[in-house]
């Protein structure tokens, strides 16, 4: 039976340096008058309500920072939420870790393979961690690394892999138990676009295994190709939530374009909002102009003609199709790549 | 309490330790055997030292053996895995609660310093023969002491490898162990310090110390040595003391 997960306001700030990949939004320090030591807080998650139905594909997606490491951390049994609860299935993360842990496989942001085993061990070893009997392990292992295309290599340490090699050996071992929710913190960073197929394909596959699957990526497009719904999440917040289709059908236009003058007047801005198909005109710090409007191209003779007469020198056009990336924009007035 | 899990994780340090059994070897007991192959053969063969040195000799190489390989075993595999490869991570989500992994760890620390005690005897008997005389006239004790001083040493291990950062293994080496060696009556008994009152109290808080007199009083009860009584205790109370924050320590760790 697929089993779902549920996060009920969750909350995390770091009293001391956080974990690689679940570092917060920014860094505060107490200061007051007569506070004997100076403690870091460093706010990660700010009320985290999320509900990931059984056997669906989830992604959070969001900038470095946004807190998804920490959720998933958190998912995970392995970070500590200031408050808040989450569930896995009907279990309780925080109150019964031996069960969940049952129920979940978890590929890591960093590989944090067991340098001391071969591959086969890594997975033979991580077998026995879960009860599974010498034979079907040492079955389900073989399997595995074929599957990964590790099985030249299953008897190496694994201390002399390429990055891409660890990575792929890290989702096998996730794999290895059958979690019924497997869990990916950004799968594909460092791959190459051959192995990041591989992988999508095998995301897929396991997926339709009635299997739910929690990715988290700040790649947009592995969050539209691979997720049935996605959570935006920005400064520990989510900002977002819904299918592809209908995140970017929310964005005003669909299309964003991105203008740059030589010389800006509000008189313009105003201009630019009353050409056919516009929706919204934003000049959040005044160097350039976000047009979000209903068609692309066709808009920027318009807008060129405007320009002339409104001797405001057009200096750069960028259009961008409706995407994620214009959605993150629009909440955030920042790039995902930012 | 899932007893399959922590066989598992038993299993795979037994694994890991019969892998790297050679280096092991050497790093457990090349240092003691050479001290004892100095100050035995060397020292006494000479003349420099008198011939019952050997005997004396002998319980605190075996108590230092069994220590530092304790600790040895124990702390630095949790520094690398917590701190360097994480690796420590995959044993984390095993389906077991976190302080078991722990105590797993401390196991493996025990059976791995009972084994270097049990080794350490022959060999430094080989070396020192003739004229060592050991005798064990209560061997339940000895059981007790040895698998008390395992037992502090594996605690200390995941104490220190819980509480101390990689760039400060050296300064830990330093500023710990040697320390401890020498204040901890390994190549003297505790009776030799009568001379520094002081110094004879203040080392009693390095629980080497229980573990030497335990040893003498265990294999050679003809030298002067504390009662067994106190070693028994004073080790018990390390063990307990220990384990206690070093189960807190790894909590602290594991979970951020």
């Amino acid at each position: 039976m697929a089993v779902g997960i549920r996060t009920q306001d969750l909350r995390k700030v770091f009293t001391s340096a956080p974990p690689l990949g679940a570092a917060g939004g920014f860094v505060a320090r107490g200061d007051a008058k007569g506070q004997k030591q100076q403690r870091t807080q460093i706010p990660a998650l700010d009320g985290i309500t999320l509900e990931i139905q059984p056997g669906e594909i989830f992604g959070l997606l969001g900038p470095n920072g946004a807190g998804k490491s920490t959720t998933v951390g958190i998912l995970t049994t392995r970070v500590r939420p200031t408050s808040g609860q989450a569930w896995i299935g009907d279990y309780d993360v925080w109150r019964e870790q031996a069960r969940v842990k049952h129920l979940i496989g978890v590929v890591p942001q960093r590989p944090n393979l067991d340098f001391s085993l071969t591959a086969r061990e890594i997975l033979t070893f991580h077998g026995a961690y879960f009860g599974i009997g010498a034979k079907p392990r040492n079955q389900r292992a073989d399997e595995l690394l074929e599957k990964f295309k590790l099985g030249e290599r299953a008897n190496q340490m694994v201390r002399n892999f390429s990055g891409g090699m660890m990575q792929r050996l890290s989702i096998a071992r996730a794999m290895m138990h059958d979690p019924q929710v497997l869990f990916l913190d950004e799968p594909s960073v460092g791959l190459d676009p051959q192995t990041r197929i591989l992988l999508w394909e095998i995301i897929r596959e396991y997926h339709q295994l009635g299997r739910s699957i929690l990715l988290t990526t700040h790649n947009m497009e592995e969050a539209d190709a691979l997720c049935e719904r996605i959570a935006i999440i920005d400064h520990g917040r989510v900002i977002a939530i819904g299918t592809p289709k209908e995140l970017k059908a929310s964005i005003p236009g669909g299309y964003l374009l991105r203008l740059r003058f030589g010389n800006q007047t509000s008189d313009l801005l105003q201009r630019l909002q009353s050409l056919a198909g516009v929706r919204e005109v934003r000049s959040p710090d005044h160097s350039g102009v976000d047009v979000y409007a209903d068609r692309g191209g066709s808009l920027i003779s318009e807008i060129a003609g405007l320009a002339v007469t409104s001797s405001a020198e057009l200096l750069d056009v960028h259009i961008s199709e409706p995407s994620l990336e214009n959605l993150f924009l629009h909440h955030t007035g920042r790039s995902l790549r930012d | 309490m899932n007893w399959k899990t922590f066989g598992a994780l038993l299993a795979r340090d037994a694994h890991v330790a019969r892998r790297n059994a050679v280096q092991l070897f050497l790093q457990t007991f090349l240092q003691p055997l050479l001290f004892v192959f100095i100050f035995g053969r060397v020292m006494v063969g000479s003349g420099y030292m008198p011939p019952q040195y050997k005997s004396l000799l002998v319980p605190g190489i075996i108590a230092i053996s069994m220590v530092f390989t304790g600790i040895w075993a124990v702390t630095m595999p949790l520094i690398a895995e917590f701190q360097w490869t994480r690796e420590i991570e995959d044993r984390l989500l095993a389906p077991i609660s976190v302080p078991w992994i722990a105590i797993e760890k401390v196991i493996a620390g025990v059976l791995q310093a009972i084994v270097a005690g049990l080794v350490v005897i022959p060999l430094a008997w080989l070396i020192l023969r003739p004229g060592v005389d050991f005798s064990m006239g209560t061997p339940l004790t000895f059981i007790a002491v040895i698998v008390l001083i395992a037992t502090f040493s594996a605690c200390g291990g995941l104490v220190l490898g819980c509480s101390i950062n990689q760039q400060h293994v050296g300064l830990m080496f330093g500023m710990v162990i040697t320390p401890m060696i020498f204040f901890g009556c390994t190549y003297y008994p505790w009776s030799a310090l009568k001379n520094f009152p002081f110094l004879q109290k203040a080392v009693l808080i390095n629980p080497l110390v229980y573990a030497s007199e335990g040893m003498r009083a265990t294999l050679v009860p003809q030298f002067p040595h504390l009662s067994i009584m106190a070693v028994l205790i004073a080790l018990l109370f390390f063990d307990c003391l220990l384990l206690v924050l070093g189960l807190r320590q790894f909590e602290k760790k594991a979970v951020t």
